[in-house]
């Protein structure tokens, strides 16, 4: 096997960051004429597999065992540990999920192969491959390569491949067994649950809103809030607009907020400074409508409306709504 | 109860990061470091968890050159017991693994309850090497801790999931946990921790490990030269257009 994509499960559905590793592994096979194939685990096992056969891949494994119905690192890593060890696949790929940093380093270790997490994307020359990851706090990049045998594990940041990009096709389904006992899992979890002041995560959102200080007054965030709902859109947001109290701490994206990667970030007024800037320049398409053409956002932006977002964002909630 | 704590020294905030001319480091001449950031958080739980059983020690680990002996002393200063220094001079390992296995070989036979480390650090950002060194221990692990507490030989921990979800686990001691931070209130140094912090022994060691698995070939900034398209007309004009920019161009279903 060449490529083993590792899918997760978000309540049963491929997590959003596994179809983006999907279309990772489909880029890659396509450059280098390798093979791709997908793993699932857990209690939605079958309706992941399902869900993965109609992507063009290689073979889906499918990895059932009681002590994987719920998540927990010691089973997971294990799981993935003794699947790879099967199939001796060259390239592991994953989405860069809070689930994947939480087990994979612990694969790393298992098999003393390295795990080159978060990267952007990867280059090949000739032999020789390369992942492109933000060091510094994203001031810089680098480009990393892996050295030895394989396996190599990699993970890549939230939209860095699309997953629109990912093709359809019709792959064959494998069971496959792994020997796992009770006694491997030492963490005995509990029910997920939130908090009930509502900690707002923007990091794995595909949309998102973001209102800056040009929004003028707190009366005007609800035309952010309706144009956000629109789009299916998550709504963050400057420091100013949360030092101002317009929206809560957990909104905010910067370098003291939440660093985010979604498809699209609506920056509505806006100005770009490098403290806000660290959080977002990694999305994927940065759409900025601010009425000063001189605002930095323009800068790293892949759209740019110079006006009046007052004026502007009413009428695209309308729009949006009506089509 | 015996509590490590993994500490590293990285440029701050607001360091330059002037590159060395072979383009693949630091030149770390004109660097202004500083403790990573989430490590203060991880100190400030082992002291809260020694101060509570009022019994323990908590030990700082650090690797690097000598310059890192500088948060080392602040972190003794802060209120942790001793350190041990794995001094990397002219060998600093870029990869997590090689520097888990520095850590795992320096601290087997320390037998420590408990590993807390920062979540990521902030130069390299990897956010694995207290998850690799508790698995290469054969520790219990756990990542994005936002709070624990000891019962018995268990440590029970607070983790945050995706989506502005938090979870119970409770796992079997030792453990290795990978603190974010946030999680407390990390304490400032006293004058009588800075005095005392002088005479605590910081034990250099040198341990003998592999070679890198991964290794940075270069390193750039990031290429800001972005064409930007600019949406011009009346503002029903702008509105039609980014509909079909949304739909067309970002293909937002």
């Amino acid at each position: 096997m060449d490529i083993l994509v590792i899918l997760e499960d978000n309540n049963g559905t491929i997590h959003r960051m596994g179809v983006e590793s999907i279309a990772a592994a489909q880029h890659i096979s396509k450059s280098l004429g390798l093979t791709a194939s997908a793993m699932v685990m857990g209690k939605n096992a079958n309706s992941l597999s399902t869900e993965a056969s109609g992507y063009n891949l290689d073979e889906i494994l499918i990895v059932n065992h009681e002590l994987l119905n719920d998540y927990s690192s010691d089973g997971y890593a294990e799981a993935v540990k003794q699947v790879i060890d099967q199939e001796n696949p060259t390239y592991v790929l994953f989405g860069h999920s809070y689930q994947v940093r939480d087990y994979v380093p612990k694969i790393s270790a298992k098999l003393m192969q390295p795990f080159l997490a978060d990267s952007i994307a990867i280059h090949f020359d000739g032999q020789e491959v390369s992942l492109t990851k933000q060091m510094f706090n994203a001031k810089l990049f680098s480009d990393i390569s892996p050295s030895g045998d394989t396996p190599y594990l990699i993970s890549f940041q939230s939209a860095s491949f699309l997953s629109d990009d990912a093709t359809k096709g019709n792959a064959m389904t494998k069971e496959v067994s792994v020997n796992l006992e009770a006694s491997m899992i030492k963490t005995e979890s509990e029910e997920p649950f939130m908090e009930s002041s509502g900690g707002v995560d923007l990091t794995a959102a595909e949309l998102i809103v973001s209102v800056g200080r040009g929004i003028g007054k707190e009366e005007n965030i609800p035309i952010a809030q309706d144009l956000a709902k629109a789009l299916g859109a998550e709504i963050s947001s400057s420091r100013p607009v949360v030092d101002s109290g317009w929206l809560s701490p957990s909104h905010q994206v910067g370098s003291s907020g939440q660093a985010v990667s979604p498809k699209m970030y609506l920056a509505l007024g806006i100005s770009g400074a490098i403290q806000h800037v660290v959080g977002m320049k990694a999305s994927k398409n940065i759409v900025a409508i601010n009425k000063d053409p001189e605002a930095p956002i323009f800068e790293i932006a892949d759209y740019g409306v110079v006006g009046d977002l007052l004026e502007i964002v009413p009428k695209l909630t309308e729009a949006i709504q009506s089509k | 109860m015996k509590i490590a704590v993994l500490v590293k020294q990285v440029p701050g905030a607001e360091s330059p990061l002037p590159l060395v001319s072979s383009k693949d480091w630091l030149d770390e001449s004109h660097v202004a470091y500083i403790m990573n950031e989430s490590d203060n958080y991880a100190l400030e739980e082992a002291l809260q968890i020694r101060e509570k059983n009022n019994e323990g020690e908590v030990v700082i680990v650090s690797l690097g050159p000598d310059r890192t002996q500088k948060v080392i002393r602040e972190a003794l200063s802060k209120g942790a017991d001793r350190a041990i220094h794995i001094q990397s001079d002219g060998n600093y390992p870029t990869d997590p693994l090689l520097a888990a296995s520095h850590f795992a070989e320096t601290l087997k036979e320390e037998n420590f309850d408990i590993i807390f480390s920062g979540l990521q650090s902030d130069d390299l950002g990897y956010g694995q090497t207290g998850l690799i060194l508790g698995e290469l221990l054969g520790m219990s692990t756990a990542s994005l801790a936002m709070s624990t507490e000891i019962i018995d030989n268990k440590i029970k921990v607070k983790r945050e999931l995706e989506a502005g979800y938090f979870q119970w686990v409770t796992m079997s001691l030792p453990a290795s946990i990978s603190v974010q931070s946030g999680c407390n209130t990390p304490r400032y140094p006293s004058l009588k921790g800075i005095m005392g912090a002088k005479k605590k022994e910081i034990n250099v060691v040198t341990p003998n490990v592999g070679s890198q698995n991964q290794s940075i070939k270069k390193i750039y900034a990031p290429n800001s030269a972005k064409e930007t398209v600019m949406i011009e007309g009346s503002v029903d004009q702008v509105v039609e257009k980014l509909v079909t920019v949304f739909r067309n161009e970002i293909k937002i279903a």
